[in-house]
């Protein structure tokens, strides 16, 4: 079990002063980011970023090596990735890692670390997602890209978790897809999960987001409600090179 | 476990999922090409039954290789290593109770060899356990260091087997009641062969089910393709690693026990000897592949021994040819496992 920290007891999500480096290469310089409980916070940020590092490192899939990474009242900067996925958090990377040679049950088996997966939340989840009621029993290696998608997503949700990190989950997939995973974020943040978004289509998620953090250079350089983010053309202009306005 | 709460619709609504059955005509469709060309249906299933047998045994002893190859993405060329270890430690058992292979009773004979199976398969798995957190688990991503430990580890297991064991070829009884042969028309099938046959399929049916209806098999068959997701979920992938890894070692050992009653005789570099064809098994089936791993043992053996009989100068390169020919047709092996 965690050691319980009284010390970091209000964001459910806080990293300070991270720095994260790949090998030679020093990719995180001191990104300090805060998730409130229940909130979707989406982190935007131009290409190289720095954004999915954030997530990888949240994860300890790489090492901080310097900084702290707080999660519900606990220091996880040091813990290794199962211990860390075990306190609650989980984690659909960019590549989805759908296991292809299993079927989709058989994904959503793996997902579900305590015993076999709740018949009603499976359900839920296929109410989103139909197509995984389809392809129950093919291997998910011959499902499309937005299927697979689905797979990662519900895989994700199996089993309530109190944290959700999603590393764009919208990149080349069709509107109609896009539409059904957005339904999802908003009815596991209405169950109460929070969820870190990191997204590039901002206009999918400018409705969805409670708070909107910018990344640059390694830096979070930006940080607040998604509302004055997206009410604010000249600021996304600058933080982004782009408008959150629909084009005409 | 197993779930059931979603009941998929008729599969008559749903494309159809392309199985990739090709690999598995290969065995059969080999062995009835060769009945023409051997001529004799006696001399022909001699040398398949044979060739079959041949194929199990080596299966056993590259199975855990390939696992661990997959999994793990570790290159262990001390594989043979386990084989000999599992072999002489076989002997603990079989020298010992020599008397009762040799007493024409067929209880007493299977007891003893099961036994001498058991020993062996606990002490090449307590061994495998030693040899990866000593050694393997130093070196994990980085192959070149791989192989110079896992040969340096086998070159110290070769020279431990002298030490405990002597230097001297030790001689090996098999069991009274696995001697001669069944005589089916003119053909004649060797009893111990038809066992080898027999605990080859054991052991693959067992390793099928393992990986297919368990748990556990889950999380090896998903750790092959993407061991960083494993952990993601919450799963800790370095224990599965020790446990597939002392897995695969005791295969090994049960290999050497087989292998070392087929021949007779035990040697120190009984292992070493038979790892190049082992590679070649795992290359053939496809790197982490159980499946491909199964039917490359048994094409290579049956192969080896149709080339063996038909033309002795092509036997020696018959492995090799065979498995360049694979390659051309698929060059990830028979079966490609996700890590490609």
């Amino acid at each position: 079990m965690l050691a319980p920290d009284p010390a970091a007891r209000q964001p459910l999500l806080r990293l300070a002063g991270v720095h994260t480096h790949i090998g030679a290469y020093h990719i995180l310089h001191g990104v300090d980011l805060q998730v409130a409980r229940g909130e979707l916070a989406v982190l935007l940020g131009r290409n190289g970023a720095g954004k999915t590092t954030t997530l990888r490192t949240i994860m300890g899939l790489w090492r901080a090596s310097s900084g702290s990474i707080h999660f519900d009242g606990h220091d996880i900067t040091r813990l290794a990735t199962p211990a860390i996925a075990r306190a609650g958090i989980a984690y659909v990377p960019e590549n989805m890692a759908v296991f292809s040679d299993l079927t989709v049950r058989e994904n959503l088996v793996l997902a579900a670390r305590n015993g076999p997966p709740d018949t009603a939340r499976v359900d839920w989840i296929c109410s989103f997602f139909p197509a995984l009621r389809t392809f129950w029993h093919r291997p998910a290696g011959n499902l499309s890209g937005g299927q697979k998608q689905m797979v990662a997503i519900a895989r994700a949700m199996v089993e309530p978790r109190t944290l959700l990190l999603v590393d764009e989950p919208t990149k080349g997939l069709a509107p109609a897809i896009v539409h059904s995973l957005m339904a999802a974020f908003r009815e596991l943040k209405a169950q109460g999960t929070t969820i870190l978004l990191v997204e590039q289509n901002v206009q999918v998620v400018r409705a969805l987001g409670d708070t909107a953090s910018v990344m640059d250079d390694g830096h979070v350089v930006h940080a607040g409600p998604m509302a004055v983010l997206a009410g604010d053309a000249a600021l996304q202009q600058r933080l982004l090179g782009l408008s959150l306005d629909p084009h005409l | 476990m197993s779930i059931a709460p979603v009941a998929p619709p008729a599969d008559s609504q749903l494309p159809a999922i392309r199985r990739d059955i090709a690999p598995l005509l290969l065995v059969p469709l080999l062995m009835l090409a060769m009945l023409p060309l051997v001529g004799n249906l006696a001399t022909w299933l001699t040398l398949s039954v044979a060739g079959l047998a041949m194929g199990m045994m080596i299966f056993i002893m590259a199975s855990g290789l390939t696992l661990v190859f997959g999994l793990m993405n570790v290159i262990n060329f001390g594989h043979g290593a386990f084989i000999a270890a599992g072999a002489f430690s076989a002997t603990l058992v079989l020298l010992p109770l020599r008397g009762w292979l040799e007493m024409d009773s067929l209880t007493l004979n299977l007891g003893v060899l099961a036994l001498a199976i058991v020993v062996a398969m606990l002490v090449t798995g307590l061994l495998g356990w030693a040899f990866e957190r000593l050694l393997i688990q130093p070196v994990y991503g980085q192959h070149l260091k791989q192989i110079l430990v896992t040969m340096g580890g086998m070159i110290v297991a070769e020279q431990l087997i002298h030490v405990v064991w002597g230097a001297e070829t030790i001689a090996v009884p098999l069991p009274t009641a696995l001697r001669g042969a069944f005589l089916l028309g003119d053909a004649a099938i060797d009893k111990y062969r038809l066992v080898a046959v027999a605990i080859g399929m054991v052991v693959f049916v067992a390793m099928y089910l393992i990986l297919n209806r368990t748990k556990i098999g889950l999380l090896v068959r998903a750790g092959v393709e993407h061991g960083e997701m494993v952990e993601a979920l919450g799963y800790r992938i370095r224990r599965l690693f020790v446990m597939v890894f002392a897995a695969g070692a005791s295969l090994a050992g049960l290999g050497g026990v087989m292998w070392g009653l087929y021949k007779e005789t035990l040697t120190a570099a009984m292992g070493g000897e038979i790892m190049v064809m082992l590679f070649i098994v795992i290359i053939i089936g496809g790197l982490g592949s159980v499946g491909g791993c199964f039917i490359g043992a048994l094409l290579i053996a049956l192969v080896a021994n149709y080339a063996g009989f038909l033309a002795p100068n092509v036997a020696l390169v018959s492995s090799i040819v065979l498995m360049v020919s694979v390659l051309l047709w698929r060059p990830a092996g028979l079966y490609a496992t996700g890590r490609g």
